[in-house]
């Protein structure tokens, strides 16, 4: 069997790839595309974490399908405020979008 | 065995998710990132968590990733791949974050993890469901009501107003 320390590897990994993709992209969906791959990586903590330590009950699978849900919800709003933005705006590049800043 | 199919996947996943980051056009991101998604649904296989590999598939990719299409394709001028894809930052941004892996993997390879390999119970899907109709049932009430409340939300952010 694959260790355990090799998943929270990759996990982090995918984690650190996600942050960066979250700052560094100008554009609203790249930064939303950077989160999702960010919580993806939290989940696959949850399972690794779950299958080695505590297979036998099922809290870490309850946990992750919560994540899940949680990361459903917010790409749904997220999306939505970006196609609000873009109505308004004309533009989603986040560099762009300096309203509130003085 | 399975160590070979774990490095292979891993590296498709972390491949994908590195393409998502640098791709010039966004469409493309959005095509690598389903395949990252796929990825770590193979993964949660390998982990023996087959349900959360369905709902992987179901959620990530066919309703996440399409949405994510979908707003692609209704925002003009994002399809065009002339204009800078990075912020003035990214440089720092990525020395920051490869700091940041090289310590995080060195503390979760350092700590002594209370590993304690049990066989996943036959009827693990079963104890899923329920367990959320009990010992889970807070959690899973608060989750439908937040599905409910970003429906609505949605709606009320992204309708058109005359």
């Amino acid at each position: 069997m694959v260790p355990l320390t090799w998943y929270l590897v990759v996990a982090t990994g995918l984690f650190c790839i996600g942050l960066v993709g979250a700052l560094i992209r100008r554009n609203a969906v790249g930064i939303l595309m950077g989160i999702e791959l960010m919580l993806n990586a939290v989940n696959l903590n949850l399972l690794a974490f779950w299958r080695y330590i505590s297979a036998a009950k099922m809290d870490g699978q309850a946990f992750a399908i919560i994540v899940i849900t949680v990361a459903a919800a917010e790409a749904a709003v997220g999306l939505a405020l970006i196609l609000a933005v873009y109505r308004q705006r004309h533009t989603i590049n986040v560099p762009e979008l300096d309203l509130m800043s003085g | 065995m399975q160590q070979v199919i774990f490095i292979m996947l891993s590296l498709l996943t972390l491949g994908a998710a590195l393409m998502v980051v640098t791709s010039r056009s966004l469409f493309r991101s959005a095509l690598w990132l389903i395949l990252s998604f796929a990825g770590i649904a193979a993964l949660y296989i390998l982990l023996e968590a087959e349900f959360l590999a369905v709902v992987q598939v179901l959620v990530y990719i066919g309703a996440i990733a399409t949405l994510i299409i979908f707003a692609i394709m209704l925002s003009r001028n994002v399809m065009a791949s002339d204009e800078a894809r990075f912020n003035n930052q990214w440089r720092l941004v990525v020395g920051f974050g490869a700091l940041l892996f090289v310590a995080l993997a060195a503390i979760v390879t350092q700590i002594p993890w209370p590993v304690n390999v049990q066989a996943v119970p036959p009827d693990a899907i079963q104890q899923l469901g329920a367990g959320f109709v009990g010992p889970y049932v807070i959690p899973f009430e608060v989750a439908s009501i937040l599905l409910v409340a970003a429906l609505i939300g949605a709606i009320i952010v992204a309708r058109e107003r005359e």
